[in-house]
């Protein structure tokens, strides 16, 4: 049976969701988007510029991939649902990535404004991704709240430190063997990207690793084979970590 | 008559009885993958027609740009 991602319903061949922002160029944009084999894109929300200057973002967007809106800026419940609202209305989608932020120097979730959302969005019927810290507590009331996913955090978004506890994220897995964790926010390099498939991620959502390299299509490239390998090691099952060695050659049988 | 209204955070006088759509032509913004909150509720598109703006209201027109 192939390993593919689903989600509410859709099936997808990557398991790496990748954003639309902080490019340099529409078309390194693109260029990185096709590099990394993404089939889902997210976008922001904003406000349309009164002096006729908005361009259509849109337009240059692989039309193939599926455009997930996020809540980005919203700092609490209410603005966040106001925003996914009008994001279903302009889009005619229900997916939204859900964001609700608790201050502007960390850009942390506010979790629990974020569960205050969530539970009215599931309710209107929205497919609701949030965003929030990596912690097991949280992903179960948000699962238990209708969230057919959680997308809990490696860092910082824009940090680039990678995951930072992977031991929280081992626990999330283990612990919900079922739940559709993908995480979202501060991948850096391809190895994190490896690291967070390795622990178990579904999928793996990454805007600023990318965007920010040097060559962002090559990037996505080893991002798209970072989480391919970082899937089959996963499921390969890894060999134990020991304290002590353990011999790979003969013991006996050396000459003397 | 013209009307003091709000249109994302900003403040337009406009002409009074102007309808939504009207508005958004007034204004010169884009009409496709947009959408229009009035005083804190989505307005659908179906109603642009018909809804009138009224002075006071707060709007917020959006649209989709890059994000994470």
């Amino acid at each position: 049976m192939k390993d593919t991602f689903r989600l509410a319903g859709h099936e997808f061949s990557s398991r790496l969701i990748i954003g639309t922002g902080k490019y340099r160029s529409y078309d390194e944009m693109k260029a990185a988007h096709a590099a990394s084999g993404a089939e889902m894109v997210t976008v922001a929300v904003n406000r349309v510029p009164l002096d006729g200057s908005s361009e259509s973002f849109l337009d240059h967007l692989n039309p193939q991939m599926k455009i997930v809106p996020n809540t980005a800026g919203c700092y609490d419940a209410d603005h966040a649902i106001r925003t996914a609202r009008l994001a279903r209305e302009a889009l005619d989608t229900e997916w939204i990535k859900l964001e609700v932020i608790g201050d502007q120097i960390t850009l942390l979730p506010d979790n629990e404004q974020t569960l205050e959302a969530a539970k009215v969005l599931v309710k209107e019927g929205f497919v609701v991704l949030p965003y929030f810290t990596d912690d097991l507590i949280m992903a179960k009331k948000l699962l238990d709240a209708g969230c057919p996913a959680v997308m809990p955090l490696a860092a910082p978004i824009g940090s680039g430190m990678g995951v930072q506890n992977p031991s929280n994220l081992r626990i999330m897995r283990e612990q919900l063997p079922d739940a559709t964790i993908i995480v979202d926010a501060g991948v850096g390099v391809s190895s994190d990207a490896a690291i967070a498939m390795e622990l178990g991620a579904d999928a793996l959502l990454m805007n600023t690793s990318i965007a920010e390299a040097g060559d962002a299509a090559q990037m996505a490239t080893a991002m798209k084979l970072a989480v391919e390998a970082g899937r089959l090691a996963y499921l390969s099952g890894r060999m134990p970590k020991r304290l002590y060695a353990s011999a790979s050659s003969p013991i006996e049988g050396a000459i003397k | 008559m013209t009307v003091k209204i709000i249109v994302n955070g900003e403040t337009r006088e406009v002409e009074s009885g102007l309808t939504a759509g009207a508005l958004l032509d007034f204004l010169s913004l884009p009409k496709k993958r947009i959408a229009v909150e009035l005083n804190s509720e989505v307005l659908r598109r179906s109603l642009w027609p018909s809804t009138e703006i009224s002075a006071g209201d707060r709007l917020e027109v959006v649209h989709f740009v890059g994000g994470g």
